[in-house]
């Protein structure tokens, strides 16, 4: 048998630890998924299903482009609302293309089962070992954690640096260095090098700068635009972007959040109302409360979940009086379009100041 | 004191249970006609533009209903289990309509997952409503004994129309499409003015049908969808042809109703059907399906 080649759908800058992760725990091969282009978002148009939503076209785009450059494998992660069932349709087109090519699927039903991923793994490799592979889920954590908190505080200051790019660069320098780690305190020595660096990037920040809460679903880490394109064309506006949803909060955090604060609230939110839909209505009122000027709300079209969690955001921003916009992204949307919305969005906040 | 039982989604699922139930505990209730112009006006104006059909027309329902009675009923079901889990849209109904009306709701929740039993909910009501846990566990047993009856019945005669003789069609749909004079009522009526014999994919036995999914699909999650792919696996060799319904933008036909199709070799045809939609495009559609099978 041919030596295995494991591709990942991309997910933004999270398709690093992944890589780092399974190199490193099991013996085979991993290919660099390629950045979504314009023929990604074609070629999963073209054999998705027409009302599904928008991240189901993109991962499906992307893993075909990865079975294109030889992969045998390929990795879905899955969740809890309808991406858990994504494998199971995108294992059916994939092999009705003709590819002979394993669909493997980690999370099922919103839930991780363990002894059902160890089985999958050990029947990828052989060789694979429990230990080693919590040592380096341990690792794999920590690196989230670190690549969240950096990306935090670029997203609230790329648009006001004086040199333009050198965040990024910084950024970038620092992933490509987490693949070459091998323990916690090689991870921590490159963390603190390069976010040293990023902190000492000169700004040239207003001191009343408008600030914006961006919530919304997952899908905003994946979709092209979320190489800090919003925060940039809103800092030329002069605003301050923060912004929730990332990997570490949805891994470790969202559970406890929600059991907290679902009682605070409950005045517009009673039950879970299924993924992230009641903790984008909870940050809202959170927002709210803590005198934001704006929110943006973004989402992939036909996200079922936050469609319904738009009326009741709708709700709270009439409530505590603070403008809205909702962005819902498909496989068509240009970037000319955003740039007129949120400049619409931005006058409209400052005649609002004055 | 009137309970507003609205004409949509949940509705269809358990009309008999909530209405034996209130009737036993002897509950004025009222529950809003078939879907008409108005109501549809009414959940075009409430809801969010990108909200599933079903969905707009169930806050049409609720919108009918607000200043025509004191409670209105809007439940919130999770889940059966891990494996059976419901539409996005049932576990946010009830947020969204708080939200949207300034109305009481009379609310339970059903999370078998989370410990929250059918029981216990109707309990919950009862108590709400000044019963008893007694009295509303005797509705509660009743009802239950009762619906069970009803759909029993209801089984059986849609399982016998399998052995009729003439163009049996399957149609594939969840019942609050089927049965909405809205959506599936007028391919329904269609469907027998030109002499097919119309089998539900929704009245078949529940326990033999989730068993049977797993057979197509392991990963499956939905409870609804599960039930849809048992009922067609358990008499595809048996009908002409199926016709799948479904909603724009409904989140669980788009991804299974793609599977099925992909998945069986069946003559198929599948309707998706908006809030624009005119239906003499359908039916053109479905008279050259019938010639065909």
């Amino acid at each position: 048998m041919s030596r295995l080649k494991i591709g990942f759908p991309q997910i933004g800058n999270y398709s690093i630890p992944a890589r780092f992760l399974f190199s490193n725990i099991l013996d085979c091969d991993i290919l660099e998924a390629p950045s979504i282009t314009n023929k990604t978002i074609e070629l999963g148009v073209k054999h998705s299903p027409s009302f599904v939503c928008t991240p189901f076209k993109y991962t499906l785009g992307t893993m075909l482009e990865v079975i294109d450059e030889g992969a045998n494998v390929v990795v879905q992660l899955g969740g809890g609302c309808r991406y858990g069932y994504y494998h199971e349709l995108q294992r059916a087109i994939i092999s009705d293309l003709g590819y002979n090519v394993r669909v493997v699927n980690l999370v099922s039903a919103g839930r991780a089962n363990v002894f059902k991923i160890y089985r999958e793994l050990k029947s990828i490799d052989p060789k694979f070992s429990r230990v080693r592979a919590l040592y380096y889920l341990f690792i794999v954590k920590r690196m989230i954690r670190y690549m969240d908190y950096v990306d935090d505080y670029i997203r609230c200051n790329v648009g006001f640096e004086v040199e333009k790019g050198l965040m990024e660069k910084y950024n970038g320098m620092m992933l490509n260095e987490f693949l070459g780690v091998k323990n916690v305190f090689e991870l921590n020595k490159v963390f603190k090098k390069y976010y040293d660096k990023i902190l000492g990037v000169s700004l040239n920040k207003p001191d009343n700068v408008i600030k914006v809460g961006v919530i919304g679903e997952l899908y905003t880490v994946m979709e092209p635009f979320s190489n800090y394109y919003l925060e940039k064309s809103l800092a030329s506006f002069g605003m301050s972007v923060k912004r929730f949803t990332n990997a570490s909060y949805l891994l470790f955090d969202k559970g406890k959040y929600v059991r907290r604060n679902i009682r605070k609230y409950s005045k517009y939110v009673k039950y879970k109302m299924g993924a992230d839909a009641s903790d984008n209505v909870m940050r809202a009122v959170s927002l709210c409360q803590d005198g934001f000027d704006g929110i943006i709300h973004i989402k992939s079209s036909f996200c079922t979940p936050e469609i319904g969690s738009m009326s009741v955001i709708n709700k709270v921003c009439r409530d505590y009086n603070v403008p809205v916009l909702f962005f819902s992204f498909d496989a068509n949307t240009s970037r000319v379009g955003l740039q007129t919305r949120l400049e619409a969005f931005n006058d409209m906040i400052e005649m609002r100041r004055k | 004191m009137t309970i507003g039982i609205p004409r949509g989604l949940f509705y269809y699922y358990y009309s008999d249970l909530w209405i034996s139930f209130f009737d036993k505990l002897g509950i004025n209730y009222i529950i809003s006609p078939e879907t008409n112009g108005k109501i549809k006006e009414l959940g075009r104006k409430y809801s969010t533009d990108e909200m599933c059909l079903s969905l707009k027309n169930y806050i049409g329902h609720v919108a009918y209903l607000v200043d025509k009675c004191d409670l209105i009923l809007v439940p919130r079901i999770d889940n059966y289990g891990r494996y059976q889990q419901t539409c996005t849209n049932f576990l946010a109904a009830y947020d969204i309509v708080n939200n949207l009306f300034d109305v009481d709701i009379l609310d339970y929740n059903i999370s078998y997952t989370e410990g929250a039993t059918e029981r216990k909910a109707f309990i919950g009501i009862g108590k709400r409503l000044g019963f008893s846990r007694k009295e509303s566990l005797i509705a509660y047993n009743y009802a239950l004994v009762k619906s069970h009856k009803v759909m029993k019945s209801k089984v059986c005669s849609n399982v016998n129309k399998l052995n009729c003789n003439g163009k049996k069609i399957l149609i594939v749909s969840h019942p609050y499409n089927t049965y909405d004079s809205s959506i599936g009522g007028s391919v329904i009526s269609f469907l027998e003015s030109i002499g097919c014999v119309v089998i539900y994919s929704d009245l078949f036995d529940e326990d033999l049908c989730l068993k049977k999914s797993l057979d197509l699909s392991s990963g499956l999650y939905w409870k609804y969808s599960r039930l849809i792919i048992g009922s067609i696996l358990l008499c595809k060799d048996k009908v002409d042809g199926i016709i799948f319904l479904s909603t724009f933008p409904c989140g669980l036909d788009s991804l299974v109703n793609e599977f099925i199709i992909r998945k069986l070799d069946v003559k198929c045809l599948n309707l998706v059907i908006d809030e624009e939609y005119a239906f003499a495009g359908i039916e053109t559609r479905l008279e050259s399906f019938v010639d065909i099978v």
